[in-house]
């Protein structure tokens, strides 16, 4: 991530999405600027957003907050608070076009259930989802749709038909079922 | 073997909390890898282990570089598996690794064959992880499929090659710059996205070709521009040729204003905001071309959406700051916003509201104002004070609820950032509108009743004595001051001691009285307070009598020390007891920009001024000492300024000369120090031959050669030039070392009898306005500047040209004058476009000079700036203009 570089000023860029569940704890975060060099900044950087925000309710609409000279647009559903930052001089709403990509992307891919276990049990479709929407700081699409399209393509071909799986496979995928659905 | 996934999940059964990565352990996982290497792949689990891997990795977990080589080893061997979602999740895993140079080898011939699969989803993320990890000579390889992948038909897989164009450019530029034909005929694509990143990487590719750029802008705005992201880097764009272009001056209309205007009228919000915003901030933007722009922002003000108010509020808050008229027509929509959920949106409202606010609506505001500021945090009750301060100065008349207002805040809670800048608004007012004095100062008096910050107190103290004391009725504020003595620190209870005594010297009638207090103070446990007291009352005259105080004790009490305290500080060091007093005036004035005996320190061999002086002596001093040491400069007079060494050889030659330029009133002597590097030379009769044919003013008067220079034992000739008197010639001298080389035998250290005279040429030598010019800072640029007045003030205005940056133009001027940049200013703070410089120095014949200059970014890179000089010599105020001009 060191090589961030949309040097001329001109081409839209996001500094960083982050997931965080309601203690301010990451879910998952993507950096795409070195403003946050170390471990340290990034998760001073995390505190502070989580604590700015916290008492706002961003639930319905997109909300957006000044920090340290950025711009953070965020949004937040059940335990789940999700965060776009950009440089102070980038345009609003299109990083709120992002956040709204992203947010809504994920919703579609975990089925209407956005919430911090859903998340977590599926951390590799947000991880994707994150890879297809910016690549190192330059927006790649902010259709939601698009984006889980290019995600799902995963999840479908990704589950080999039943026939091809060994005995000992097929008896694991259920019992990961069968326990996922008791605990649920 | 069971699952592992499944098995911590059983054991967790009756945990609150539910998470598949709780009591995850770096290296279980690093164990679990080994799965990658099984013959018979399970892709569904290597999935799994991957995010695990990816998921520790997020939480800030870090793999050593064995652990890291290891773990990218595995999972290469993935690559065999033909599952598409494990090979999406080795794709992430690999640009998360960043692999070295020499692992990436190992990945290249994989992720080639994915670029060119047939599934789109494989070539386009392929590219992506290739371009990310790859260098310079296997983008060669490379290269033609990214050529072919940017015309692919596959929107993902054109926009993946696209993107990675961009970052490419940065590292290899001459190779990206050979696709443009490509990247032109992606950018007509039909698919929204491609247009987009196309568009962003033929504009780096061309920004430096101005026309390219412009004929882009040309043939876009009239086609169609499919996403709104293309738009609005199109508007930018656009805004980027406007300002290069300026304003066609036959219809007074300014090109492509017609298309920002038509995108206000964008279905998508994101490009009507980013026109509105170009618009805004135009150079030289009109009211009728504004007026479109603030209708848009005025529609946003009232959407449901924060953002957008947000947006909205934050453009017009900054067009409020040129042209505060235009934005009058929001106010109302405005004023609901200062009850806005978000603090930030109300603030920026507020602040709006106070810039365009008419002088009848003050009184309503303030009210609103005042139950807001409760449930702000403290930044933005900065900005809101500092929004009243000026409010205050456009209109006076106002003081009195602006004043009552920034002391009821003064009272409420609040930390040391935001109360000073309460204070410092206060003390504005007070300084700008005569009535509001006497009510400004009770209120500053009440705060330091109770008052935490000891740095504020005594601010106030001090203020509180040049103020004072020129009030009707003085003796009231003694009662606030002298509670100091009693109540606070010992920093404070000297401070009030000072302002008391500044009361005494100042009103007669309280003489007497301060002089019971003072006496009071001499008992004081701490012994600063008890010196200070002991000092006025000895310079007040301690008979108590109500005599007027003298001038000479009035300027000790208020005037200001002209000395850097640095050099104060250094000469009192150096002072030692005996029966000469210590005199104030041998301090120069003279601040050092490097001391002397930091630069030996950092040179390898200690270059001129015969013995080096130990302690910290300044340079001034130690030229001055040197000069008057030799007798044929003796009647010079007084020494006006030295300049830094300027070296006259590069580095590492035969022989090191750097020469000083000593300025006085009639001369100006240069004094070569000179350095024999070579063991076997001994070189005799050291002279510097001078042309002085390139500075007509200057006539020789004499030199004074080095009698000899032995290896490594720096000695200094001198060349002295006489000039008209006080007046600042400058020229260009060009220098050839003269002497007679003897060969010296290094066993035996001695030197031959016979010797060759021998020449050698040294770079030349300017003497430049800058070297009339010495550099003395003044404490207060406010006072000093009014002080001076305005009688020799003379303005104009200069265009810089293209320059790196603000920061660089500034320290351009800054050095080309050579004068003391003050209060700080000459930093430029990132990101600003217009900067304000304060510069003060004493110019040859001691003549005072204050120079104000303010630079602004006019185009991309063009630096303009307004020169504002006063001083106390007519000529010399045109002087400093003509040496910008020249320079």
């Amino acid at each position: 991530m060191a090589n961030f570089s949309v040097a001329d000023g001109f081409c839209p860029s996001v500094k960083n999405i982050l997931v965080l569940d309601s203690e301010g704890k990451r879910v998952a975060v993507r950096y795409y600027s070195d403003d946050w060099p170390t471990n340290g900044a990034k998760f001073a950087f995390e505190k502070s957003v989580f604590i700015k925000t916290l008492k706002t309710n961003a639930r319905m609409e997109a909300d957006i907050a000044l920090l340290d000279n950025n711009i953070v647009i965020y949004k937040f559903v059940q335990d789940l608070h999700f965060f776009v930052t950009g440089s102070i001089e980038e345009n609003e709403l299109l990083l709120c076009s992002v956040l709204q990509g992203f947010f809504d992307a994920v919703t579609l891919l975990l089925r209407n259930n956005v919430d911090k276990r859903e998340a977590l049990e599926n951390l590799d479709l947000i991880f994707l989802c994150l890879d297809e929407i910016v690549d190192r700081g330059i927006v790649l699409e902010t259709d939601a749709s698009v984006i889980a399209g290019k995600v799902a393509v995963h999840n479908m071909d990704g589950d080999s038909p039943l026939a091809e799986q060994t005995l000992s496979q097929a008896l694991a995928t259920a019992r990961e079922h069968l326990t996922r659905s008791l605990l649920k | 073997m069971a699952q592992p996934l499944v098995k911590k999940d059983d054991d967790r059964d009756d945990e609150a909390e539910y998470s598949p990565f709780l009591g995850i352990e770096k290296g279980a996982v690093l164990q679990e890898a080994r799965v990658f290497n099984d013959p018979q792949l399970d892709a569904r689990r290597c999935s799994q282990v991957i995010t695990k891997l990816l998921y520790l990795l997020n939480q800030g977990e870090t793999f050593t570089k064995v652990e890291a080589t290891e773990v990218f080893f595995a999972v290469t061997k993935l690559f065999q598996s033909r599952d598409i979602g494990l090979r999406r999740m080795v794709y992430l895993m690999i640009k998360e690794l960043s692999p070295s140079a020499d692992e990436v080898i190992i990945v290249t011939s994989s992720l080639m064959k994915d670029m060119n699969s047939k599934t789109d989803m494989y070539r386009a993320n392929a590219i992506r992880v290739l371009c990310r990890i790859t260098d310079g000579t296997l983008l060669t390889q490379i290269e033609r499929y990214l050529k072919q992948a940017i015309v692919d038909k596959n929107p993902v897989v054109a926009s993946a090659a696209l993107v990675s164009g961009i970052h490419l450019l940065q590292t290899n530029p001459e190779i990206v710059k050979r696709w443009s034909n490509e990247v032109q005929e992606a950018v007509q694509s039909r698919a929204a996205l491609v247009q987009f990143h196309a568009l962003g990487l033929l504009h780096q590719i061309r920004q430096n070709d101005r026309l390219a750029v412009s004929k882009l802008v040309t043939s876009l705005t009239r086609g169609t521009v499919r996403s709104p992201l293309a738009q609005c880097l199109l508007i930018r764009y656009t805004t980027q040729v406007i300002r290069e272009s300026g304003i066609n001056t036959q219809t007074g209309d300014r090109p492509f204003y017609d298309f920002l205007e038509s995108c206000l009228r964008h279905k998508a919000e994101m490009v009507i905001f980013e026109a509105a915003r170009a618009i805004t901030e135009l150079n030289g933007v009109t009211s009728r071309e504004l007026t479109p722009a603030i209708t848009v922002l005025q529609l946003f003000l009232s959407s449901s959406k924060p953002v957008l108010r947000f947006a909205a509020v934050r453009t017009l808050n900054k067009v409020a700051m040129t042209h505060p008229m235009a934005v009058t027509n929001c106010n109302i929509d405005m004023e609901s916003l200062i009850s806005d959920q978000n603090r930030s949106i109300a603030t920026l409202a507020i602040t709006t509201l106070l810039k365009t606010g008419n002088e009848s609506s003050v009184d309503r505001l303030m009210k609103q104002i005042t139950n807001f500021m409760s449930d702000i945090a403290d930044e933005f009750k900065i900005v809101v004070v500092e929004a009243i301060r000026s409010l205050c100065l456009k209109f006076p008349l106002k003081y009195r609820s602006l004043m009552n207002f920034l002391s009821n805040i003064l009272r409420e809670e609040g930390g040391f950032e935001y109360k000073k800048a309460i204070v410092d608004s206060i003390v504005i007012l007070i300084r700008d509108i005569p009535d509001a004095k006497e009510s400004g100062l009770l209120h500053l008096c009440e705060f330091i009743e109770d008052c935490e910050f000891t740095y504020l107190s005594t601010q106030i103290l001090h203020f509180l004595g040049i103020e004072g004391p020129k009030t009707a009725d003085p003796s009231k504020y003694i009662r606030y001051i002298y509670n100091r003595v009693h109540l606070e620190n010992a920093t404070v209870r000297a401070a009030a001691v000072s302002t008391m005594a500044k009361f005494g010297a100042m009103v007669d009638s309280l003489k007497p009285r301060i002089f019971v207090l003072l006496r009071r103070c001499v008992y004081d446990s701490d012994d600063e307070v008890r010196d200070r007291a002991t000092l006025y009352l000895n310079t007040l005259g301690g008979d108590g009598a109500v005599v007027e105080t003298n001038k000479d004790v009035k300027e000790f009490l208020f005037g200001s020390l002209d000395i850097p305290l640095g050099n104060l500080e250094t000469s009192l060091k150096h002072y030692e007891p005996s029966e000469e007093r210590f005199d104030i005036n041998s301090v120069p004035k003279e601040i050092k920009s490097q001391p002397l005996a930091e630069k030996k320190t950092s040179g390898k061999k200690p270059t001129g001024l015969g013995a080096p002086p130990s302690g910290p002596v300044s340079t001034v001093d130690a030229y001055e000492k040197l000069l008057s040491s030799i007798p044929e400069f003796s009647d010079f007079g007084k020494l006006f300024k030295s300049s830094a060494p300027v070296e006259l050889t590069e580095a590492e030659t035969e022989y090191a000369v750097n020469a000083v330029k000593h300025i006085f009133d009639r001369h100006v002597v240069f004094q070569y120090n000179c350095t024999n590097t070579i063991p076997e030379q001994l070189l005799e009769h050291v002279t510097v031959i001078v042309d002085a044919s390139e500075a007509e003013e200057f006539s020789e008067a004499l030199t004074k050669p080095l009698r000899s220079l032995p290896y490594d034992s720096p000695g200094q000739t001198f060349v002295a030039f006489e000039k008209p008197d006080g007046v600042p010639a400058v020229g260009k001298f060009s220098n050839t070392l003269r002497f007679i080389v003897k060969e010296v035998d290094t066993s035996t250290g001695e030197a031959e009898d016979d010797g060759v005279e021998d020449e050698y040429q040294l770079e030349d030598l300017d003497v430049v306005a800058a070297d009339y010019m010495m550099k003395v800072g003044v404490s207060n640029f406010r006072n000093a500047w009014e002080s001076i007045g305005e009688d020799f003030e003379r303005v104009d205005e200069y265009g810089l040209g293209p320059r790196e940056s603000l920061t660089e133009a500034v320290s351009a001027v800054i050095s080309l004058l050579g004068m003391q940049p003050c209060e700080g200013t000459e930093v430029v703070p990132n990101n600003s476009r217009s900067h304000t410089c304060l510069l003060s120095g004493l110019f040859i014949g001691n003549v005072k000079v204050l120079v104000r200059l303010q630079f602004g970014i006019d185009g991309p890179k063009e630096v303009a700036m307004k020169l504002i000089v006063r001083s106390e010599d007519e000529s010399v105020s045109d002087m400093i203009h003509e040496i910008v001009a020249s320079g």
